[in-house]
């Protein structure tokens, strides 16, 4: 097969000539580059417009091109949703797919590159996507208007069905080809909130991927296969820096469906017929490791350089008032010292990638999460054009972050093994558990020595220390960073939600070798546990109720406030406890411009590990598109948020990681998840995220229960089993 | 060598090493990838098949063991605890990333094979070998619950 053939054969996407494809306006420039235009060019009329989102088909299906990978979150439902709405479709004839990788045409209006994150899918596809629909209704009622020749005003739009006054009525699929060749409207209106059928309507918009996902139908780049395909393991130095000093594959040679071994940059590649051979091949392959630049601390030594750092002056984060002033003078100084380890995302689909190529050109498939980086990153390491290059977005089997590396590894190594086989050698780059356990790129380990005063019954003080890595340095976001404080490092810790006169937060940054990244709710992961278990702690010790105390502390903060209310009150709110064995904790926090506040409501079981019985959850993102997926992902995050408080840790001995699968990177089940209730606070403010933002409370929350049982709130995650 | 096995009512020959897991000989001989690698110890569940209608993580089932048992994989899926489980699935709208809910499933329809009213503690007893990262374990017990239902009539 060739790259040519590919590009036609790839997505049924030309079925259904007679379709009607809609843009926004798009420089002519854009237009050859654009996957859009050459996947419809074969089959379809030729005048589209490029920007493609919608997709109605004279079968009368309507099929939104998804710029955003779904890896669970939603974004085909929510996106569909948008369009849906504005086109007044039937959601039964909705559809999504992954638009394929295409800057010009499908970025993140929130990065300028295609990519998703930081929980950005709805809030910066909420007007773009509404546009989309809004427009070819515009255009399927122009089409009927000419056909049934009555003015477009007169023409209503229902549930997939156009009606005029007359007793005329016709399907979406009937116009569409007529509607694809009218010019698009300049401008089109959008609905008044108020006439929403469909955003923010409970049980309107059953999500997309269901049945797919429920009958094992759905596809991910794991179950591609095709012929002559090799599937593709690489042995990686067991420490991060490490590199192949040499190489004997004499025994992996002779492994029965072994095809070839080949040394790339980041290892040695091992070709066979399947994965079993791959992986016995590997298992067989002898490797000699050059250590000589590699990191051998581990998380032990890490722990104690950080607490050092801590103790001594760093870079000024946030500051108002003289917080060490006020400290000096305090009677009694509370302090407390909070260390996180390093943490896998471990998605369920361990990374992996397909690509084919020539010299005339390349498609890769892959779960892609930086569309735009991976796209360029193949067509560099493989020598072509970026014009001779597609990447497929796949259905991701989880990601939690970890797909959106912004040097794009994954990609470059799948380029890498593609290019050293050569060409016309299809490969599938797959990893194991324990490939992607210890491959790094973890959330970074940190520190947080906070001290604090409390005077006559209000907190006087509040002083932070944050010691960590940051993974933006030396990569294509590094622009990020500025007067030397990565932002994604310090969010949430400094600027606090509450009003204490005399406020610093500073931060040391540590160059270590080992890769790290963002971690779904990214700096939250540690900066929510830290301020949510001290606060607790300062208004604890000055006599105050966590939730009155808090609300009173959040003068400006109305949003936030509001949801720490609607929890309070969903909870039934009476104090902490403990009664009858149980106490409450809660925890607060803003992230991604969306508001969370939980309660958890533990005990102490088996061998005193704090077991979570129920967690009620009030959440602010703005208009609530889908208020099923917002609850699924309060439920999945505080789960994700809950399993890693209690049990993860990737543990640095000597350089190498510890933890190899599930039995030893202890992940939540089913018998530890709590009962979970959300509530969604109504909102007119512009929609934002919720992938990210149920993880941070739930940590703290269950922290500052067990200080209500009798223990101290753990200052060393995880909770249960922490070897360090 | 080659191993003659019967999946989904079918009889396979396969030529592969006698210690390939089942898993990857469903997954790479016979194209059958509803069934998911995730672990490959038997600690995640989401490789889950049935042997003679009793799940079992493929993962860690070497072809050579399999005799002449019947393999059942998600594709094949029939009988009205099949129906009831994914109806309840879609209805629910369990699935986020779904990658490992094809296990889910398997392991979901052996309990109300076994079980027609599980209660909590039965749930987690047959559910807690299949772990879900997107902790969508809320709708997967409210799931099982309503399939349960569905099952009474």
């Amino acid at each position: 097969m060739t790259a040519h053939d590919i590009s036609l054969s790839r997505r049924n996407i030309l079925k259904g000539a007679g379709a009607l494809v809609i843009g926004m306006s798009l420089p002519q420039a854009g237009r050859a580059q654009s996957g859009a235009a050459q996947v419809f060019k074969p089959g379809g009329p030729a005048a589209f417009a490029p920007n493609a989102f919608v997709r109605i088909a004279a079968d009368d299906t309507v099929t939104v091109l998804v710029k955003h990978i779904e890896f669970g979150q939603g974004p085909f439902t929510g996106l569909a949703t948008l369009v849906a709405e504005e086109l007044d479709a039937d959601w039964a004839q909705m559809r999504a797919e992954h638009a394929v990788s295409d800057p010009k045409l499908y970025a993140n209006l929130a990065f300028g590159i295609q990519g998703t994150g930081g929980s950005t899918a709805i809030a910066n596809s909420y007007e773009q996507m509404r546009k989309a629909g809004a427009t070819a209704r515009a255009m399927l009622v122009q089409a009927a208007a000419e056909a049934w020749k009555v003015p477009a005003g007169e023409i209503s739009v229902e549930k997939g069905v156009l009606r005029h006054g007359s007793g005329k009525q016709g399907r979406f699929g009937e116009f569409a080809e007529a509607a694809s060749k009218l010019q698009a409207p300049a401008e089109v209106k959008l609905k008044d909130p108020a006439q929403f059928k469909l955003i923010g309507k409970d049980g309107t918009t059953p999500r997309l991927d269901s049945q797919g996902k429920s009958t094992g139908k759905a596809q991910f780049t794991i179950d591609i296969h095709t012929p002559e395909m090799l599937t593709v393991v690489v042995a990686r130095p067991p420490r991060f820096g490490g590199k192949v000093a040499s190489f004997d594959a004499t025994e992996a040679k002779k492994v029965k469906g072994v095809v070839d071994i080949k040394q790339i940059p980041s290892g040695v590649a091992v070709y066979a017929t399947g994965t079993w051979p791959a992986l016995k091949g590997r298992e067989a392959l002898k490797v000699t490791w050059d250590e000589s630049g590699a990191e051998k601390r581990g998380s032990r030594e890490l722990f104690a350089e950080y607490r050092k750092l801590a103790r001594t002056e760093g870079t000024i984060a946030g500051k108002h008032g003289d917080a060490e002033a006020v400290l000096a003078k305090a009677d009694k100084v509370i302090e407390a010292e909070y260390a996180f380890p390093y943490l896998a995302h471990a998605p369920m689909e361990p990374l992996d990638g397909y690509l084919e190529w020539n010299a005339q050109g390349a498609l890769a498939r892959l779960g892609s999460q930086l569309q735009t980086i991976d796209h360029q990153v193949i067509a560099k390491v493989l020598g072509l054009g970026p014009e001779k290059v597609t990447v497929e977005t796949m259905l991701g089997g989880g990601s939690f972050g970890r797909r959106a590396q912004p040097s794009s590894e994954l990609a470059v190594e799948l380029a890498e093994v593609a290019k050293a086989i050569g060409p016309n050698r299809p490969v599938k780059l797959v990893r194991t558990r324990e490939d992607d356990l210890s491959g790094g790129y973890y959330r970074p380990l940190f520190l947080h020595r906070l001290r604090g005063a409390v005077k006559d019954g209000k907190i006087t003080a509040w002083s932070a220390s944050l010691v960590g890595q940051s993974f933006l340095k030396g990569s294509p976001f590094e622009a990020m960073i500025k007067d030397g404080i990565d932002p994604v490092m310090v969010e949430g810790a400094n600027e606090l939600p509450y009003e204490i006169a005399d406020f610093r937060c500073d931060l040391h940054t540590v160059d270590v070798g080992v890769p790290t990244l963002w971690w779904r709710s990214v700096g939250h992961t540690h900066t929510g546990y830290a301020v949510e278990c001290f606060i607790d702690q300062l208004l604890q010790a000055a006599g105050q109720d966590p939730v009155a105390g808090r609300l009173a502390l959040m003068g400006k903060q109305q949003r936030l406030a509001n949801v720490l209310k609607a929890v309070a009150d969903l909870a039934k709110w009476n104090g902490p406890g403990p009664a009858n064995g149980r106490a409450r904790g809660v925890g607060v926090v803003e992230s991604f411009g969306s508001y969370v506040a939980q309660i958890a409501e533990v005990s102490l079981g088996e061998g005193g590990e704090p077991k979570v019985h129920k967690v009620w959850c009030a959440v602010d993102c703005g208009v609530a598109v889908n208020p099923d997926i917002i609850r699924a992902q309060m439920e999945g995050g505080i789960g994700f948020g809950l399993g890693h408080a209690l049990y993860g840790e990737l543990t640095l001995d000597q350089g190498k990681p510890v933890q190899g699968n599930f039995d030893s990177y202890r992940s939540l089940r089913i018998n530890e998840m709590p009962e979970v209730e959300v509530r969604i606070v109504a909102s007119t403010e512009k929609p934002t995220g919720v992938g990210e933002p149920g993880v941070p409370p739930i940590g703290p929350a269950v922290a500052n229960a067990l200080a209500r049982l009798g223990r101290e709130r753990p200052l060393s995650l995880p909770m249960v089993g922490g070897t360090v | 060598m080659a191993h003659t096995i019967t999946v989904n009512g079918t009889r396979h020959s396969v030529d592969v090493d006698d210690d390939t897991p089942l898993l990857w000989v469903l997954r790479d001989n016979l194209q059958l990838t509803g069934t998911k690698f995730g672990c490959g110890v038997a600690q995640c569940g989401a490789c889950t098949v049935y042997m003679d209608g009793q799940p079992l993580r493929s993962c860690s089932l070497p072809v050579s063991a399999i005799g002449e048992a019947k393999i059942t994989t998600i594709e094949a899926l029939a009988g009205k605890e099949a129906e009831a489980v994914q109806a309840a699935w879609v209805k629910h709208d369990v699935p986020q990333c779904g990658y490992c809910q094809s296990g889910q499933v398997m392991s979901a329809i052996a309990l109300l094979k076994e079980i027609r009213k599980p209660s909590d503690r039965d749930i987690d007893l047959a559910m807690n070998g299949n772990l879900c990262r997107c902790a969508t374990y809320v709708r997967i017990r409210a799931a099982i619950h309503d399939a349960a239902r569905t099952l009474e009539g």
